[in-house]
């Protein structure tokens, strides 16, 4: 199961990246939700895939044995938390950059933001100075 | 449980959260300011209580160590929590100076208290996964703060910026599943003593992971492409904070993990570390001395001198990372004065490309003396502080017989002068293009934080002894981790 599960990773990583790298913004933002459940996957296989008992405490004290691993149970519960969070804000960020750049081609805004040095007198006054 | 572990998260927390419920700008404004003096005192109770009493940990919850969420200070993490309040303290008199009344009211105040609660919980947490998810509250709120006002400089660098980001985050994720994978373990002195029964080519593998996650974040060669073209966008209140403190929380994980878990293979990783850092130095400031535009010219700046903190990492002496340390400091507050000044000349010219400044020294001379002190010290002149920080790291280099990264990093000093040299002369000498304007609303009040980060840059250089053995006890504990195993885990390796 592990083994499988690692291919599947794999597969999913591969998809994310390559979709990373397409120039469509948006391309990259479903790139990036599927390497994020690429990342969550490979924490859960990490974990290793034991029993599927929960992990809980009978009324007696007695646990069950053996128990599936709590852990990264939790720490996919955070992560999809957060990239969740990260991934509404990115929709939100890309619509604004849409309106106001006009574009969502990421070679596009690559070229345009820099603040275009004006004409300016500095040539008569490099001619001053030498002068 | 100690309290004051927790107040510089609390502190930060408490702001932000007030500033969000508070409708009043003043309401915002003071509170800004008194959340900033509040972290101050708390980084500097914090340091005094680990001078006094050596590392401090605290278990959240009181859940025992592996198990439940360690906060830990250790002179490291103090100092850093320390500056940071130094640098909020000279940020926020610069906002109430600035009287930005748009970015204040989309709740400017509210986000930059939470990066600050972001960034100390980076500082302060003893659990590798916490360390991704306090990376997760600082990028959040640094995304929200780097688009604040929706200009569009600042969303076509946010948008690169927000990118970048995420791929880093992804790599950390992905690194610290690996590890738990391979140790069963994810507090960071629980991991340190599990690592060695890893086999040893899979750590080096796992601590490249980290290498090019932390990597990305501290911009260094050659992941620090994103950082010239994001930095400069957001106005310098923001901009400043950024510069600070950002990239150094990366330079601060790359220190924590590869003294605290991956010391198997010294060899290869620190080797490689050091020729990160010589790049990073090389490039960095020949980019910079091709820039016309200040802001950039800075943050190319900015790059090339984080090779410095990887330097003495990578050297890996007593004396080489308490270099480390000791420029990380210096760093934080040179660069955040240097990022301030150009707020305050862009507000006073109009501009920050460099052609279009000038003629600043003869109505101003105060002002080009406020720009050298600080640009002395990243140059690393005597008597400031950046000399210090250089001079550690280069005899420890020199003791350790890494003469080519001495070199190198003598070399960019110099250039760095050069680079600094030509701002002035640009800025401060040249005849002015148009006519001087004064600043609106006077120059008092954005000129005071940088006066105050310049003293302190002067007055560090003047008597450096203190921080220096600081600096020094921070190293003495990196190297010897047991101490800090000690007191996380309450056992002895």
């Amino acid at each position: 199961m592990e083994i499988l599960l690692s291919f599947l990773v794999g597969a999913l990583m591969a998809v994310g990246v390559y979709l990373m790298l397409r120039p469509h913004l948006i391309q990259f933002l479903i790139g990036f939700l599927v390497l994020g459940n690429a990342a969550n996957l490979l924490i859960f296989t990490a974990g290793r895939l034991g029993s599927q008992f929960p992990p809980l405490v009978q009324p007696d004290g007695a646990v069950l044995e053996p128990y599936a691993n709590p852990l990264p149970q939790a720490l996919i519960l955070t992560a999809i938390v957060i990239g969740f969070g990260l991934a509404a804000f990115g929709i939100v960020l890309f619509y604004r950059a849409q309106q106001a750049l006009g574009t969502l081609n990421a070679e596009a805004i690559l070229e345009a933001p820099e603040p275009a040095p004006a004409p300016s007198p500095v040539d008569e006054v490099r001619e001053e100075v030498a002068q | 449980m100690s309290w004051l572990l927790v107040l510089p998260l609390l502190i930060p927390l408490t702001t932000g959260i007030l500033c969000l419920v508070l409708p009043g700008r003043t309401a915002q404004r003071v509170l800004g300011l008194a959340g900033a003096l509040g972290l101050l005192a708390a980084g500097l109770a914090l340091l005094a209580q680990v001078q006094r009493q050596g590392i401090q940990a605290v278990q959240i919850g009181n859940w025992p160590a592996p198990f439940g969420i360690t906060f830990v200070a250790d002179h490291l993490s103090a100092l850093m929590v320390l500056v940071t309040g130094v640098v909020a303290v000279a940020v926020a008199l610069f906002a109430l100076a600035e009287n930005d009344q748009a970015r204040e009211g989309l709740g400017y105040y509210a986000l930059g208290h939470l990066l600050l609660f972001g960034v100390n919980g980076a500082f302060l947490t003893g659990d590798l996964f916490n360390l991704y998810v306090w990376f997760e509250v600082l990028l959040l709120s640094s995304f929200v703060l780097m688009i604040l006002g929706g200009s569009k400089a600042q969303l076509a660098g946010g948008v690169k910026y927000f990118a970048v980001s995420l791929l880093s985050s992804i790599l950390f994720l992905v690194a610290v599943g690996l590890l738990y994978g391979a140790t069963g373990a994810l507090n960071m002195a629980d991991l340190a003593l599990r690592v060695e029964r890893v086999h040893p080519g899979l750590l080096t593998a796992l601590s490249m992971l980290f290498l090019v996650a932390f990597g990305l974040k501290a911009a260094v060669f050659p992941f620090f492409f994103w950082l010239p073209a994001s930095y400069p966008a957001p106005p310098a209140m923001i901009s400043a904070l950024f510069a600070g403190l950002l990239t150094k929380v990366g330079v601060y994980a790359l220190i924590r993990v590869f003294t605290l878990l991956f010391t198997h293979d010294t060899g290869f990783t620190h080797s490689l570390i050091l020729w990160v850092a010589g790049f990073t130095l090389l490039l960095g400031v020949l980019m910079a001395l091709a820039q016309g535009e200040l802001r950039r010219l800075l943050s190319f700046q900015l790059v090339s001198h984080i090779g410095y903190m990887l330097m003495g990492l990578g050297i890996l002496t007593p004396l080489a990372l308490a270099g480390s340390v000791f420029y990380a400091l210096n760093h934080m507050i040179v660069i955040a004065a240097l990022f301030l000044l150009a707020g305050l000349l862009q507000r006073m010219q109009g501009t920050t490309v460099l052609v279009r400044m000038g003629g600043l020294y003869g109505p101003y001379p105060w002002l080009a003396v406020l720009f050298l002190l600080p640009a002395f010290s990243l140059a690393g002149l005597p008597p400031f502080s950046g000399f210090w920080a250089k001079y550690t790291l280069v005899a420890a280099g020199l003791q350790a017989g890494q003469y080519g990264i001495v070199a190198v990093a003598l070399l960019v000093g110099l250039l760095t002068l050069l680079s600094m040299g030509l701002v002035f002369a640009e800025v401060f000498w040249k005849k002015a293009p148009g006519e001087v304007r004064a600043a609106p609303g006077g120059l008092g009040g954005l000129a005071l934080p940088v006066g105050l980060l310049a003293v302190l840059t002067l007055g560090i250089g003047l008597w450096a002894e203190p921080l220096l053995s600081l600096s020094q006890a921070a190293a003495r504990e990196l190297l010897e981790p047991s101490g800090y195993i000690q007191a996380v885990l309450g056992v002895s390796r």
